[in-house]
């Protein structure tokens, strides 16, 4: 019992010494870019918005921080109206057909 | 409609923020809609407590200041879908952290979850002040200590003259949450009493977390101590906290690691 116990102890504070370093990594190295994904997110819309309307409600972004690489999501929801347009824009392009018809 | 409860105390350090995760899970695993809020802008750390520290994007300066949307700034649980957290800042000034701004952020959420729980920064500054402001009721944390009651007492009386509630002439309610007790050293005489503490606090007894090591190990590993170890004496302190937020009568008792047998047989395995 008393080896479980020191076991289950043992873990959990390596738990947080590890949740701590990957945590205070990246809150250190932010330093003044504290708003970075803020300020990409509004340069991917700003980007895609360009070429398509995007409802800025529709939009989604979640970060997963690890310890050599983090993950930026943007889920963009595009209505079917926009998909529309978007394929009229694509097809009087010549861009989005699979071959010479 | 939501309940507004903020976790306050004046005191750092008793268990707000530990306390804000563990009820809002017992109330979250139990089918609540449960949205827990950091109120202490600059040094966040319930996001950490939770486990959700490597996934906050927006904050709730964001959605005061108009950068994102509560919906886009609410981060779901990942063990309980009807857990909700919305981080501080870590990287603004709380001055950022407006009266109009919280009004209107627990407004948005009032319809859509059963409980806002605030957990407040510590001492009676800006934070400490908006997270109590629009709440429906309060619960104070305290622990069985000379100075942190004296702050409670501080806070009690903030509480009935600053609130909104206060000020429209309505009483406050209030509830104590007495952490980190140890009723073998308050038997023998070398710590305050419950009954000491209610005597001078004078308000309703909501519960009694037991002093545990279960808090730390629940903390170290980002999960609220009611989800890390439902069987340990404060989860189930905690449990029965929250079955008396939602109006249920559980007898008052402080649970105990240490009573019984099957607890030392079995209890650790939980884990």
């Amino acid at each position: 019992m008393r080896l479980m116990d020191l076991f289950g102890r043992q873990r959990s504070a390596r738990a947080a010494q590890h949740r701590l370093q990957v945590l205070l990594m990246h809150e250190r190295s932010a330093g003044g870019r504290a708003d970075l994904i803020p300020i990409l997110r509004e340069d991917v819309l700003a980007a895609i918005g360009k070429h398509i309307p995007v409802d800025s409600d529709k939009v989604q972004v979640r970060v997963e921080r690890g310890d050599g690489v983090s993950l930026l999501e943007i889920d963009i929801e595009i209505s079917n109206l926009t998909q529309r347009i978007l394929e009229r824009r694509t097809s009087a392009f010549g861009l989005g057909q699979t071959g010479p018809r | 409609m939501a309940h507004v409860l903020v976790v306050t105390s004046g005191k750092g350090g008793v268990g707000k923020t530990t306390s804000a995760a563990a009820l809002g899970a017992a109330l979250a695993r139990g089918g609540e809609r449960v949205v827990v809020i950091d109120f202490d802008v600059g040094l966040r750390n319930l996001d950490l407590v939770m486990g959700a520290e490597r996934r906050v994007v927006y904050d709730l300066i964001h959605v005061i200041q108009g950068t994102a949307k509560l919906s886009q700034a609410l981060i779901r649980d990942k063990r309980i879908d009807t857990l909700f957290l919305l981080a501080a800042s870590q990287t603004r000034d709380k001055d950022s952290l407006t009266d109009d701004g919280v009004e209107r952020v627990i407004r948005e959420l009032r319809p859509s979850f059963d409980w806002v729980i605030c957990d407040s920064p510590a001492g009676i500054e800006r934070g400490a002040s908006l997270a109590m402001r629009h709440a429906d009721f309060a619960l104070v944390v305290a622990n069985p200590e000379v100075s942190s009651v004296r702050d409670s007492d501080r806070i009690i009386g903030l509480l009935d003259s600053t609130t909104e509630k206060a000020k429209n002439g309505e009483p406050m309610e209030k509830y104590l949450l007495l952490t980190r007790y140890d009723p073998v050293r308050a038997g023998r005489g070398e710590m305050l009493c419950v009954d000491d503490v209610l005597d001078i606090l004078c308000i309703p007894l909501l519960g009694i977390i037991p002093e545990s090591k279960e808090v730390l190990n629940a903390s170290n590993t980002g999960t609220p101590v009611t989800l890390s170890n439902p069987t340990s004496a404060p989860a189930r302190a905690y449990n029965d906290a929250a079955r008396r937020l939602k109006g249920e009568l559980v007898p008052l008792v402080v649970p105990s690691d240490k009573n019984t047998l099957l607890n030392k047989l079995f209890g650790r395995r939980a884990a």
